[in-house]
């Protein structure tokens, strides 16, 4: 990362407009990462303490899609897959910690890690058949088990899951005999789980199965020839994507205490979907720009909430007419998109 | 006789998910792209059928069920130029950007379509002015009754895809529109012009979707904003199930929904129709990677 070289334009002009501030910022952040992740962090750490317990849960919302969004950001931003059902996996992992919680009394962090295994089992099953389509075909099928694993829970599975009303009545998940009631405390506990994810995706992301991932996003056919086991690194994409999402469903049954079926409901995916395309496909710093977009921007302008959809709707076309690559897209994307004649680097690593 | 009345039944919903997947496979010809923005502009047909049955009650043909045929044309042309709309401004300029970027831009024109809706004609279920569905209907047999209803919505989707089926098969037109799915490079070395062709496909989709929501809300008597996500889901998974890009296919499709899904909810339950409905198209898509008569699409990334 820190070895990344700029391309040279408009160096050393500092001053003038706004932009060319903010890209010399860019640029020196781009030098210094471990700065930048240290003032984040801070930044981040301090964030709740001036706001009202209403916008810490805005904040806490927001930072549950971001986790979404890295998840699914794994399947179509570094696998190139089009998964559009994305929000099963999330409902999965919330029922997984609900059902235990109110069935066997187990705490409910002690069922993150079972919200994790069972929603990346599922993960494996559901998409074990279907990796050998392809494109749209793969996004339908998607959209279709979102929308089977959703009437499942409507319908009441294994009399288990509460039916349409959903499952109420979930403990609060407590820390050394304390009890995580306020939102300030749940977003601490959605920050560390988040610092964790995005450590492990920019480590993920220079992976020897990272680079594998970019490689069958490009070309398939290709990748299998470099010895790549392509059916192989897909499944481990969905697997990973689908088990991170259960972590997310997990922690939000713990501040909700209540879980629904439209938790899996098909607008939820393609939220998550437009997350992570908004932003910029297959960047970290993008899912943050996207879920911010898309979350936490509509919930501020609550009063004009009527017309929030529409405006959602027109920013969407307006951005992908004006940055088809996502408002704050990696490298490689960028130059894909854009045609740059540079030559596209690996990431270093 | 139960079963041959499901079959009906199955088939006239069969056929509106037909003519509203036409709409998606068509646009999947010539473009490669999901078109999210159909099943709303379908949606839209069924409001403007609302508002205008609400403009001709003021005229001679109040209450009666000729109504239907002037709303019909009126919302044919303007769910046309709807259509027509979205793909200059969302789609045009993002036809050499990728191929999610186009998505996006298809379901923030959704996004944009089912609010206005939402905030015009408000969130509640509404009903279309008494008179217009026609009622009675012919017994064919003791427990075997066709709605008048049913006669007409079969009709109509089976004139407009014959007209539709015609225009393709035999004109100028629907020849080049033929040759751009097939390959828009070549057919563009061959003289054709393939924007205005895309340009047709975007008035005849979403102008057949449109027509379709009208009948669709004639039909079951009342809808919300909310139906061109559920139906247009159903409608695009019929698409899916004959082989996106292929006319036929799309047909062929949406009657095998129709039917399995009332054959689903009539003998298995009608909790799990949609699921049962769902797990067919998976089925069929572990079976034949690309629909049942797809073809050369298979190796489209």
């Amino acid at each position: 990362m820190g070895r990344e070289r700029d391309n040279g334009a408009g160096t050393g002009r500092w001053g003038g407009s706004m932009i060319e501030s903010a890209a010399a910022i860019l640029r020196i952040a781009r030098r210094r990462p471990l700065l930048v992740q240290a003032a984040l962090l801070l930044l981040a750490l301090l964030l709740p303490l001036p706001l009202s317990d209403y916008y810490r849960t805005v904040a806490w919302r927001t930072g549950i899609y971001v986790l979404l969004g890295l998840s699914l950001n794994v399947v179509v931003g570094y696998a190139g897959l089009f998964q559009l059902g994305h929000a099963a996996f999330y409902a999965i992992g919330a029922y997984t910690a609900a059902i235990l919680n109110l069935r066997c009394g187990v705490p409910l962090l002690a069922a993150l890690p079972a919200s994790v295994a069972v929603a990346g089992a599922a993960g494996y099953l559901i998409t074990r058949p279907i990796l050998h389509l392809r494109g749209d075909y793969l996004a339908i099928v998607t959209i279709a088990f979102g929308e089977v694993v959703r009437l499942a829970l409507v319908n009441n599975l294994f009399g288990i899951t509460g039916g349409a009303n959903g499952l109420s009545g979930i403990d609060r998940p407590s820390l050394f005999g304390v009890e995580l009631r306020a939102p300030i405390a749940h977003y601490y506990l959605m920050l560390f789980f988040l610092a964790v994810t995005i450590a492990a995706m920019h480590r993920l992301e220079r992976s020897r199965l990272g680079r594998a991932w970019l490689c069958v996003r490009e070309d398939e056919e290709a990748a299998a020839a470099m010895g790549i086991d392509a059916t192989r690194v897909k499944l481990q994409a969905f697997v990973i994507g689908s088990a991170w999402a259960g972590l997310a469903g997990g922690l939000f049954a713990g501040k909700l205490t209540v879980v629904a079926p439209d938790l899996a409901k098909f607008m939820e995916s393609v939220v998550l979907f437009c997350i992570v395309v908004l932003g910029g496909t297959g960047s970290i710093p993008g899912v943050f720009v996207g879920a911010c977009g898309m979350v936490t921007l509509p919930e501020l302008f609550r009063p004009l909430r009527d017309w929030r959809d529409a405006w959602l709707g027109i920013t969407m076309v307006v951005m992908m007419i004006a940055r088809p690559e996502g408002i704050w897209p990696s490298r490689r994307v960028q130059m894909e998109i854009r045609g740059e004649k540079e030559e596209a680097r690996a990431p270093a690593g | 006789m139960q079963f041959v009345q499901q079959l009906i039944n199955g088939v006239t919903i069969g056929s509106f998910y037909a003519l509203v997947a036409l709409g998606y496979t068509m646009v999947y010809g010539v473009l490669k792209m999901i078109n999210f923005a159909h099943g709303d502009l379908f949606m839209w047909g069924a409001y403007l059928g609302l508002t205008l049955f609400t403009l001709l009650g003021a005229t001679a043909l109040a209450g009666s069920a000729w109504m239907v045929v002037p709303a019909a044309i009126a919302v044919l042309l303007v769910v046309a130029l709807a259509g027509l709309l979205v793909e200059r401004v969302a789609y045009r300029p993002l036809r050499h950007a990728g191929r999610l970027a186009p998505i996006l831009s298809a379901l923030g024109v959704a996004f944009l379509l089912q609010s206005l809706a939402r905030n015009i004609y408000g969130a509640s279920w509404r009903t279309y002015p008494s008179g217009i569905a026609l009622s009675g209907g012919v017994t064919l047999a003791p427990g075997l009754r066709v709605s008048a209803m049913q006669i007409l919505a079969l009709a109509a989707a089976a004139l407009l895809m014959a007209a539709l089926s015609l225009f393709v098969q035999r004109t100028r037109v629907g020849t080049a529109m033929r040759a751009v799915s097939i390959d828009p490079v070549a057919a563009r070395l061959m003289g054709i012009d393939v924007d205005r062709i895309i340009s047709v496909v975007f008035l005849i989709g979403p102008g057949l979707g449109g027509v379709a929501g009208l009948i669709v809300a004639l039909y079951y008597g009342s809808f919300d904003f909310t139906l061109g996500w559920t139906f247009g889901l159903k409608a695009f998974i019929a698409a899916i199930l004959g082989g996106i890009g292929n006319i036929p296919g799309a047909m062929l499709g949406g009657m095998l929904l129709g039917v399995v899904e009332t054959l689903a909810s009539g003998y298995i339950s009608p909790q799990w129709k949609d699921v049962i409905a769902y797990a067919a198209l998976i089925g069929i898509l572990i079976a034949r990677p690309t629909g049942l008569l797809g073809e050369r699409l298979a190796a489209k990334v």
